[in-house]
C-alpha cells in the first residue's frame, strides 16, 4: 500500500485520501470572460512531472497540499494549506524584491 | 494445410510474404501526417485512402505499431450508451466492426457475446432503464431484464441474494462483443499500406509547426516534415502532443489497470459489467478471464500495476463468480487513459487550421476505432466537422454543451 503523509494525521494509506485536482488561481467570476471561466472549470494543464495538488484526508476531512511527480508516482512533499500559500507568497515577494533591486 | 505448415516449419527461408510494406525513408512532404500509429490513427489513414483517395500519408509513432492503448484495452465493443449523440456514434462503430474482418481481409475474431450491465441498487436500475429506452429509440438492441432473466441467460453468475450486493436486474445488450484488438490495428495498417500509406515507427514528433494560425508540418526525431494537414491520435499523450501545437485540453491522464487469469476451458460466454461493484469481465477466445475495473484514484503518466487494484477487483469479482477463487492472475498491465469531464471524446477541428484532434478516449477508445477513423477521415478530407462528430468538438466546453456519458462509459460511478 502506498503511504501519504497527512500534515495533521501523519503517514496513512493512500486509500484514505482523495485527490482534489491542481492548485490553480480562481478567476473572479464577476470580472472574467466566459472563456476564462470555462477554462478554469474544464481545462487541465495535465503536467507530466511535478504538480501541486489539493488532497483530502477523508476520515478527518482535512484538506492540504501535496507535491507529486506524475511521471515517477512519487509523493515529494505534503504541507498545510497555510504553509503552502505562505511559501508561495514569500517566493513571490522575493522575486518582486529581486526585480526591484535590478 | 498441416503438411504445408510442417514444410514451412522445417524450411529456413521466408515462408510468407510480409503483410506490411515498410517504407524506410521519410519524405519531406506529405498531404497528411497522422501522429500515432495506434488503431485510431491507422483507421483514419485507411479511410482517407479508401473513401477519399488520399494516400500521400505518413503515420508516425514514437514507439511501434499499435503498442499503446490499442494493445492495452480489454477489447469490448458495444453501443449501449446513455446520450443520443453517444449511442448514434457507437452504433455506427458496432456496424463497422461486424464487417471489418471482410473489409480488412484479416480475422479480427469478432465475437458477439451479449453484454450485461448488472444493477444492484434502485439507482442503477433507473440508469439501466434510461439507457435501455434511449438505446431502443436509437435502434440499438438493449433491454432491462430482471434477476431471474439474468440467471437464465448467464447461469454461471452468482445470482443468489446471500451476498453483500444482490443482483436486482441488468441492462442486457445482445450485440455486445469482443474482438482481437491487435488484429484490428494490423488490418488497418496492412490495407492502408497496400494503398501507399507510410507507417513510420520509432519516429517521435518533437514539435508542431504552426504559422499564422495554420499548421505547416511537424518536427520529428528524423527531421522536419511539411504537411498540409496534421492529425494527433495519441491516447495517453494527448495533452503533451497538443501542447506542442499550443493547445490546452480538458483532459487528465489517469492509469486504467487490467489483468487476465490463466486460461481455462470456456465457462463464461457473456461480458459482465457491474457499475456498482466497479468490475467487468469476459472470457477471451483462448480462455483467459479478462478483467478490469475503475481508473486509478489520481492522475499519473505511468503504467505500473498495483496490488490495491487487484484486491479491490477480486473482492467483488468473487461475489459474482465464486469459482474465480481457484484461478490465478497470469498477466497485469495498465494504460494511460485520457479522462474528460463528461466521459466523452474530443474529436475533429481545433482552433488551428488544418490541425485535427482525436483524443479524450478515456476508457472507451477501442470500441470506437472504426467509426472514429471513418468520421475523422471525413473531417480531414472535407475540412468540415461531420454531423456525427459535432457533439464532440473541443469547443463544447466553452459553451457548456457537454455530452454526459459517465453513467454508461465507466464502471466508476
Amino acid at each position: 500500500m502506498k503511504i501519504m503523509v497527512c500534515p495533521l494525521n501523519g503517514p496513512r494509506n493512500i486509500t484514505e485520501f482523495v485527490c482534489g485536482g491542481d492548485v490553480k488561481a480562481v478567476p473572479d467570476p464577476a470580472a472574467c470572460s466566459d472563456a476564462e471561466w470555462t477554462d478554469y472549470l474544464f481545462i487541465e494543464d495535465n503536467i507530466a512531472g511535478e504538480v501541486d495538488e489539493w488532497w483530502l484526508h477523508t476520515p478527518s476531512n482535512t484538506w492540504f497540499i501535496a507535491r507529486r511527480n506524475t511521471l515517477t508516482d512519487e509523493i515529494l512533499a505534503t504541507m498545510t494549506v497555510a504553509d503552502y500559500f505562505d511559501s508561495k507568497r514569500s517566493a513571490a515577494d522575493a522575486v518582486a524584491g529581486a526585480g526591484g533591486a535590478a | 494445410m498441416p503438411l504445408a505448415l510442417l514444410k514451412h516449419g522445417l524450411s529456413s527461408g521466408r515462408v510468407e510474404p510480409p503483410h506490411l510494406r515498410w517504407q524506410p525513408d521519410l519524405k519531406r512532404t506529405y498531404d497528411v501526417v497522422i501522429i500515432g500509429a495506434g488503431g485510431h490513427g491507422l483507421a483514419t489513414a485507411y479511410y482517407l485512402a479508401t473513401r477519399h483517395g488520399i494516400t500521400n500519408i505518413a503515420v508516425l509513432d514514437r514507439g511501434w505499431l499499435a503498442g499503446g492503448n490499442t494493445a492495452r484495452n480489454t477489447t469490448i465493443v458495444r453501443a449501449n450508451y446513455l446520450t443520443p449523440e453517444g449511442v448514434a456514434f457507437y452504433k455506427e462503430s458496432v456496424e463497422l466492426f461486424r464487417g471489418l474482418s471482410t473489409e480488412l481481409d484479416i480475422n479480427i475474431m469478432y465475437s458477439e457475446r451479449g453484454h450485461f450491465t448488472l444493477a444492484h441498487t434502485d439507482a442503477a436500475i433507473r440508469t439501466a432503464r434510461w439507457r435501455a429506452e434511449v438505446n431502443k429509440h436509437m435502434g440499438v438492441d438493449s433491454e432491462l431484464i430482471d434477476a431471474a432473466e439474468v440467471a437464465r441467460l448467464c447461469p454461471v453468475l452468482n445470482t443468489s441474494d446471500e451476498v453483500h450486493y444482490p443482483i436486482l436486474g441488468a441492462l442486457y445488450h445482445p450485440p455486445g462483443a469482443i474482438a482481437r484488438h491487435d488484429a484490428v490495428a494490423w488490418g488497418y495498417a496492412k490495407e492502408a499500406m497496400a494503398r501507399g500509406v507510410e507507417v513510420h515507427p520509432a519516429t517521435e514528433v518533437t514539435g508542431i509547426l504552426v504559422e499564422g494560425g495554420r499548421v505547416r508540418g511537424v518536427e520529428t526525431s528524423r527531421g522536419t516534415i511539411h504537411a498540409d494537414k496534421v492529425v494527433q491520435a495519441v491516447a495517453g499523450s494527448s495533452s503533451r502532443v497538443a501542447k506542442l501545437a499550443g493547445l490546452r485540453l480538458p483532459i487528465k491522464s489517469i492509469p486504467l489497470q487490467a489483468c487476465v487469469s490463466e486460461p481455462v476451458k470456456p465457462i463464461l460466454d457473456q461480458i459482465v459489467v457491474s457499475g456498482s461493484l466497479h468490475v467487468y469481465i469476459s472470457q477471451s477466445a483462448r480462455g483467459e478471464m479478462v478483467m478490469g475495473g475503475v481508473t486509478d484514484p489520481y492522475g499519473l503518466y505511468q503504467t505500473r500495476s498495483t496490488l490495491d487494484f487487484k484486491e479491490g477487483l477480486m473482492a467483488h469479482m468473487l461475489e459474482l463468480f465464486p469459482f474465480m477463487a481457484d484461478l490465478r492472475v497470469l498477466r497485469q498491465w495498465a494504460g494511460t487513459a485520457d479522462m474528460t469531464p463528461d466521459f466523452s471524446p474530443v474529436m475533429g477541428l481545433t482552433p488551428i487550421d488544418n490541425y485535427f484532434i482525436d483524443s479524450g478516449w478515456g476508457t472507451w477508445g477501442f470500441k470506437a476505432t472504426p467509426v472514429c477513423g471513418l468520421r475523422m477521415a471525413e473531417c480531414i478530407a472535407t475540412g468540415r466537422q461531420p454531423e456525427m462528430l459535432k457533439p464532440f468538438l473541443l469547443d463544447r466546453f466553452r459553451t457548456f454543451d457537454l455530452v454526459g456519458e459517465k453513467g454508461a462509459a465507466s464502471v466508476g460511478h
